[in-house]
């Protein structure tokens, strides 16, 4: 099913002359883990910002073109409305998180939606489960670690059951083994939860063994978007300036002096692979 | 390196916030002229606060620090940052002037350089940063990027002799990696000492040869990084992740492949796999 459709879309903000995003046609189905991967810089941020209508709605700027989130023009529907469907999480969570405890932050947007006591309750005990977050339901926000508070904004997030969850560089302000938790994490939701998670990030060599595709952005348009597989074997992720994983940039270098003809592999279980079956 | 007298020399150092949190207990460590070393531990393992100790933005609660043999204690700040020149991960926590040549004149200020010195280095520092396009305009109306590097600019033009990062490469694409890897190549040649706090395993294991570990303020590891970022046990204490050359390496060692004891960098790791690809195709054309 189609989740989000850009339809020949543009956009400048207001104030410049050049357009952040030009000629984007893209179309995003249900049940993916999809990397927006591109330089700093190259439209990601921008590009998310139209996924819940915040560009052209929030953000003054000029704009040529549709994106239609579920079937729905983004420029006409509330931001209100779009935010049940497509939940963004950004880099830095403290921001987002305002309520007194854990447990009011997650109840806050579906008391906003009307729901239930009831059922706030079962929301609540559902997605603090997948987020290993029963511990801190009694916290203050401040109190949590980088890494506790990114858990507690996918969580409220996910308590509104959107079809479609962005992260916007969630790893950045943490540390490796955290990083590596949260992304290990978002990849059991996006299983269990049969929803499409699109991730924007740097650090290749966490994300790159668990997507199943790569859309790459570079100076405001869309250079390719396909599968995994495709999109890292082709010319323009090996030429974009991307922190490609060592493990990748191994084989590459095999690929160069004619000692592998496969596939290059995206994370060491897939190296390994590939090498005990070599002919 | 024994012989030489240390450029920053911490004995027994303490901090303890006001809130009575200990951040710092009991560090101590030599850092000697022209070296490239690397701070590295989980969020909250000190590692910000005791940058900050160097420039004296945060006064020890015990113990001291030596910069050229000489003890900081009584120095001011604005002595110690012809010093000590620390760049923030956040560069809007350091730009306040009205406009990116006014940034550069305040940062010179302390120098006490004569009209004629001061606009040759402005001059020089705009050019050399590529920001002099963005000269009248206010630091506010910079992108990340050009922040970033104003920011870089302010430090560096009062020519620090020790120059402290903290998480440089953080949210930076491949090509301003490389940027930042020539700037501390280009540091170096100059005589400088370069201090980096990163969580970033891959860039630390390729390009820093020093690493010392943190953990709930104190000094768990002090080595060569191949060593220190090789060891599971330290990794694990420090919330960190094996770098991907040894974490390849273990899962070939798993998989039977022979004679892996010596393999640490990635060039070593494609030459192993080159002989070992080579055997393998006279072998199959053997047959």
């Amino acid at each position: 099913m189609k989740l989000i459709n850009f339809i020949n879309f543009y956009y400048r903000y207001k104030g410049n002359e050049e357009y952040a995003l030009r000629k984007i046609n893209l179309k995003i189905e249900d049940n993916k883990f999809i990397l927006l991967c591109g330089e700093t810089g190259s439209g990601k941020t921008s590009l998310i910002r139209c996924m819940n209508g915040l560009i052209p709605q929030f953000y003054a700027g000029f704009y040529k073109g549709k994106v239609e989130v579920d079937g729905k023009d983004t420029s006409e529907v509330p931001i209100a409305d779009l935010s049940t469907k497509v939940g963004i999480v950004f880099q830095n969570p403290e921001n987002q998180l305002i309520a007194m405890n854990v447990e009011h932050e997650i109840a806050f947007g579906l008391e906003n939606l009307g729901k239930q006591h009831n059922e706030i309750k079962k929301k609540i005990r559902e997605v603090v489960n997948i987020t290993e977050i029963e511990h801190l339901l009694d916290k203050a926000p401040f109190e949590l670690s980088g890494g506790e508070q990114q858990r507690v904004a996918i969580a409220s997030i996910l308590a509104l059951e959107p079809k479609i969850l962005i992260l916007d560089e969630p790893t950045a302000l943490l540390d490796p083994q955290m990083a590596e938790k949260i992304i290990i994490m978002l990849k059991k939701i996006q299983i269990e939860k049969k929803i499409t998670i699109i991730i924007s990030e740097h650090r290749l060599d966490l994300l790159l063994p668990l997507v199943n595709e790569i859309i790459l952005i570079k100076n405001g348009e869309i250079l390719e978007y396909g599968s995994k597989e495709n999109v890292i074997n082709g010319e323009n992720f090996q030429k974009m300036n991307i922190n490609r994983p060592v493990i990748y940039s191994i084989f590459k270098e095999l690929k160069r002096n004619n000692l592998y003809t496969k596939a290059l592999p995206s994370s060491i279980f897939e190296a390994i692979n590939y090498l005990t079956k070599l002919d | 390196m024994l012989n030489k007298l240390p450029i920053i020399s911490i004995k027994e150092l303490s901090y303890t916030y006001p809130n009575s949190t200990e951040a710092l207990r009991n560090v101590n460590m030599n850092i000697y002229e022209s070296e490239l070393i690397g701070i590295m531990g989980k969020n909250g393992a000190g590692k910000t606060t005791l940058i900050r100790t160097l420039n004296g933005l945060i006064q020890p609660t015990k113990g001291s620090i030596f910069i050229n043999g000489e003890i900081i204690k009584n120095k001011s700040i604005a002595t110690l940052s012809k010093e000590v020149g620390i760049i923030f991960q956040n560069p809007s926590h350091q730009l306040f002037a009205n406009s990116v040549e006014e940034e550069i004149k305040f940062s010179l200020k302390s120098l006490n350089l004569n009209k004629e010195e001061l606009n040759f280095r402005v001059d020089k520092i705009l050019k050399d940063f590529n920001l002099e396009k963005y000269r009248k305009r206010s630091p506010l109306n910079l992108s990340g990027g050009e922040s970033k590097k104003l920011a870089l600019a302010s430090i560096i033009c009062r020519d620090p002799k020790i120059l402290v990062f903290d998480e440089p490469t953080l949210g930076q694409d491949a090509k301003e990696i490389n940027m930042f890897i020539n700037l501390i190549k280009n540091e170096r040649k100059k005589g400088k000492t370069i201090i980096i706090i990163t969580h970033n395993v891959e860039f630390a294991f390729e390009y820093i040869p020093r690493i010392i570990l943190m953990t709930e303020g104190q000094i768990i590891a002090d080595g060569p990084t191949s060593k220190v970022l090789n060891n599971e046990i330290l990794i694990e204490k420090t919330s960190l992740i094996l770098p991907q050359t040894r974490q390849f390496v273990m899962k070939l060692k798993e998989s039977g492949f022979p004679d892996l004891d010596n393999l640490i960098s990635k060039n070593q790791i494609i030459d192993y796999l080159m002989k070992f690809i080579r055997k393998e195709k006279t072998f199959i054309k053997g047959i």
